[in-house]
């Protein structure tokens, strides 16, 4: 059972090596833009898988991670890549100064106070605040980045990139899940008083998610406004937000795997039918109800955690 | 001065059409305790019946304006109602059961199917309602110039919440909405039929719903398949800002919200309009999340 | 004295729940908060374990007071606890659950888990077998990796006290830890209490099974509507007038 499931693994990585191989341009552009939102995804999995907390407003923090990658570094000439970490904090920053004073707020208040917040971002990139995000035509002239000294710009260097960072993002989160910071989250979200009770400073904890989960949007907001070149408000619409949390609901919430398989139903899939294009939404509006009904945790739910605990036990039997 | 009174009876129009969606969240909640993320997209299908039923059935010519209107906003009433309902059993009903939250999702996805099913249907553009409906008749209050449809439109959701508020507080059904949405248990120990309420809460408040999405398209005369999203989100605000759950707070609610957004939107900025009720929102959630007329309930450990 | 409530008081609207009731826990003893249903002894627990703030009085806890302090840190503290109705993780498997109790006393972040460091891995160790260890301790071990919700009840109250455990806790709180336990399983819970005392736990505990009570208890303090009405030992009390007429008399009838 287990090996059958690194098999797949590998083939999917397989796969992916190898795509510009035997894929044209126009479906490396699929995977490229599947593998963005399985890290926007991945990253809402903290807040919303582990932790519980139905956060839609997660296009705020990927919009002030490109703006502030579009800004600084159309204005100051700073190579793309370079504002990673400066995206993320900013993101970050932002996260922690909006989430503290609603992190408290119930699970569908705080829905609708988070969807308040990305409308609210919009309209202020909208608006040209402080006069820096160019209104409703936004950011264009956003260089390309640069990688060991070579320009990325075609789709298959973007693939490599992009995915990469999927990798980097799996390997970090997955270690992250079986943490201490990971089983926190869980275990407020199964019982928020029984977490405090067990002394899980749980207000402090779903802070941390925020941010943590904003961070990494902030540094997907970077690949994102590298890749595109031209950023807009837009593209950071409470519809964005919709489509993280399906890919989140219906993949698996709380589940790497599943988010992954996620972004590829919500993103990839659709490409398929092509002509059926304006019925997508429609048909996942009513996955969305089918899986509430039929299938709560998702396509692929979070398996039990193993632990090696033989070493505790002597001879087989309990110490 | 003009101006002030000018966009304070706007403010006031435009309230009354959100203290009526804010009823259909209110209601909702009260008994179910669920966000019904579904009800701004009832109002859109109001709208839309709306126009299909005006445009098509010439209902002014037959029985003249007066009564013409009435029974238009009757029938996108009903039809809005039967929705409303059959969204309720396919979507709702069974997760009666599970946690809260999945039904929140569910009607998220159900908000997303009408949205886009309104889209397939009238497709994307705007559509006008016919201007020649109602006559232009503008009348004088204090010396001052009002358009009579703003006034026609204030009368028309007072009158309905007035009925409605009747109809809750001093009929026997309506006592059976208030003692359902108490307690859930309690009242079906004292042999309230509890499904019934449910279905009862699902044909009022989306027929309020349809009836509001009628008058936005006859005031502003135009109609978009996504206009119930935003409409909707400050509909909630109103519920929220009244205390959720509480009749008479979603009419308060609807109207100071309606007032505030037009005195905001002239005095302070055109531009941020639409943001004014999220700030709104956001500022009542963290201060005073039980509303202006809730009260506060301990919560059980 | 590991605690001692004084004048403790809470309200909730109209109703005093919990009435100037004051009284002093000694170290390494078991004791026994009864009294009929509503009359406040859970919310006096909450108010010793922070879910509540009180409005009058003062609780002292090795020294230290903590009325109003967060939950989390009084568990910090010394001061872990089970609840009247269990609740536990359940979806999580036994070991994840006692876990959790494990937390508090870990330091590790999300930079050190993502980065592994050595640090990290020591700890999760730690965890891991000090979890272990609880689990041994009320006698678990054999069921750690199955899911919690799928235990018996009785195992599920076991888990609790084990989760309760991993916390280093100096004074153990249990709210009914017998709920719906058979006479085999309440024998063997009370033999639980005093090898927990024994190993230099304090235990405070609410219970109506008075054959616990009388048996495990060092101490007993009776409240009746949010008032304390007595206080002494299993023998005292059960000689008491008062707390016949108000408890005792009613739940023998039963």
């Amino acid at each position: 059972m287990k090996e059958k499931r690194y098999i797949v693994y590998a083939l999917f990585v397989v796969f992916l090596l190898t795509a510009p191989l035997y894929l044209n341009r126009y479906w490396l552009e699929v995977l490229n833009s599947v593998g963005l939102y399985a890290i926007l995804g991945l990253s809402l999995n903290i807040i919303v898988g582990y932790g519980g907390m139905f956060h839609m407003g997660h296009a705020a923090f990927y919009a002030i991670g490109a703006y502030t990658t579009a800004i600084i570094s159309t204005s100051y000439g700073v190579p793309v890549l370079w504002l990673m970490p400066l995206s993320g904090l900013t993101a970050g920053v932002f996260a922690l100064v909006v989430a503290r004073p609603i992190i408290h707020l119930r699970g569908d208040y705080l829905l609708i106070v988070t969807i308040g917040l990305v409308e609210i971002v919009r309209i202020a990139l909208i608006n040209n605040v402080f006069g820096i995000t160019g209104g409703a035509n936004g950011i264009f002239g956003i260089p390309r980045p640069t990688l060991f000294g070579y320009k990325i710009f075609k789709s298959h260097q973007f693939l490599y990139l992009i995915w990469g960072c999927v990798a980097v993002t799996v390997f970090f989160f997955y270690r992250l899940e079986n943490s201490r910071f990971g089983r926190a989250l869980v275990y407020l979200k199964e019982d928020e008083i029984a977490a405090e009770g067990s002394g899980v400073h749980t207000a402090r904890y779903k802070l941390a998610a925020f941010v943590l989960g904003a961070f990494w949007a902030g540094m997907v907001g970077t690949l994102f406004a590298a890749k595109m070149t031209i950023i807009s408000p837009e593209s950071f619409s409470f519809w964005e937000s919709v489509l993280y949390f399906m890919i989140v609901i219906l993949g698996g919430s709380g589940n790497i795997a599943g988010v992954i398989l996620g972004a590829f139903l919500v993103i990839g899939l659709p490409e398929f039918f092509r002509g059926l294009e304006n019925y997508r939404l429609l048909m996942f509006g009513a996955a969305m109800i089918f899986m509430m009904i039929f299938r709560t945790q998702g396509i692929l739910p979070p398996r039990q955690k193993v632990f090696d605990v033989s070493r505790f036990r002597k001879g087989g039997e309990p110490i | 001065m003009e101006e002030f009174f000018q966009q304070l009876t706007n403010g006031l129009a435009v309230g009354g059409i959100y203290a009526l969606i804010a009823l259909g969240y209110t209601m909702v909640y009260g008994v179910l305790k669920l966000i019904n993320f579904a009800h701004g997209d009832l109002f859109t299908i109001g709208a839309y019946l709306g126009l299909t039923l005006l445009t098509s059935m010439s209902l002014m010519d037959s029985l003249g304006v007066f009564f013409g209107l009435l029974l238009l906003v009757l029938m996108v009433m009903g039809l809005v109602g039967l929705i409303g309902v059959l969204l309720d059993q396919i979507a709702y009903k069974p997760l009666r059961q599970s946690p809260r939250l999945s039904a929140v999702v569910s009607a998220l996805g159900a908000s997303i199917v009408f949205q886009n099913a309104v889209m397939l249907i009238y497709g994307a553009r705007f559509q006008v309602y016919p201007q020649d409906i109602l006559p232009r008749i503008v009348i004088n209050i204090f010396g001052m110039p009002v358009p009579l449809i703003r006034i026609m439109i204030l009368m028309a959701s007072i009158f309905m919440m007035g009925a409605l508020y009747f109809f809750i507080q001093r009929t026997k059904v309506g006592t059976a909405i208030r003692a359902a949405a108490e307690d859930q248990g309690a009242a079906r120990l004292m042999g309230i039929d509890v499904n019934r309420v449910i279905m009862l809460v699902f044909l009022i408040g989306p027929a309020l719903g349809g009836a509001a999405g009628l008058m936005v398209g006859l005031y502003y005369g135009q109609i978009n398949f996504t206009m119930g999203w935003i409409y909707g989100l400050k509909a909630f605000t109103a519920a929220i800002l009244g205390g959720i759950g509480n009749i008479p707070g979603a009419m308060v609610g609807g109207i100071l919200l309606g007032v505030i957004e037009a005195l905001g939107a002239a005095y302070i900025s055109i531009a941020w309009k639409d943001a004014i009720a999220f700030f709104v929102l956001i500022l009542i959630l963290i201060f005073r999340p039980t509303g202006l007329l809730g009260e506060r309930v301990a919560e059980k450990i | 004295m590991i605690l001692k409530l004084s004048n403790l008081t809470k309200r909730f609207g109209g109703l005093t729940a919990v009435d100037r009731v004051s009284f002093d826990v000694e170290e390494q003893t078991v004791m026994g908060l009864i009294g009929p249903n509503g009359a406040g002894k859970t919310t006096i627990f909450n108010l010793i374990t922070g879910n509540y703030k009180p409005d009058e009085g003062e609780i002292v806890f090795q020294g230290q007071s903590i009325g109003g302090v967060w939950t989390n840190k009084i568990v910090m503290l010394g001061i872990a606890r089970t609840f009247q109705t269990i609740r536990l993780f359940q979806n999580l498997s036994a070991l994840e659950n006692v876990l959790a109790g494990c937390h508090c006393r870990m330091k590790s972040g999300p930079i050190g888990a993502m980065l592994k460091t050595p640090g990290q891995k020591q700890e999760e160790l730690w965890a891991l077998e000090h979890a272990m260890k609880q689990l041994q301790f009320v006698g678990l071990a054999d069921r750690a990796e199955l899911l919690s919700g799928n235990l018996s009840y009785g195992n599920q109250r076991l888990l609790e006290i084990a989760r309760a455990l991993a916390t280093n806790p100096r004074l153990l709180i249990l709210d009914e830890p017998a709920g719906g336990m058979n006479e085999q399983e309440t024998e063997a819970l009370i033999e639980l209490i005093f090898k927990m005392r024994d190993s230099g736990l304090t235990v405070l505990l609410i219970e109506h099974d008075m054959g616990l009570v009388m048996k495990a208890c060092n101490r007993l303090v009776v409240v009746e509507y949010g008032k304390k009405i007595a206080e002494g030992t299993p023998e005292e009390i059960q000689a008491d007038s008062r707390v016949i007429e108000a408890y005792l008399g009613i739940d023998e009838e039963e």
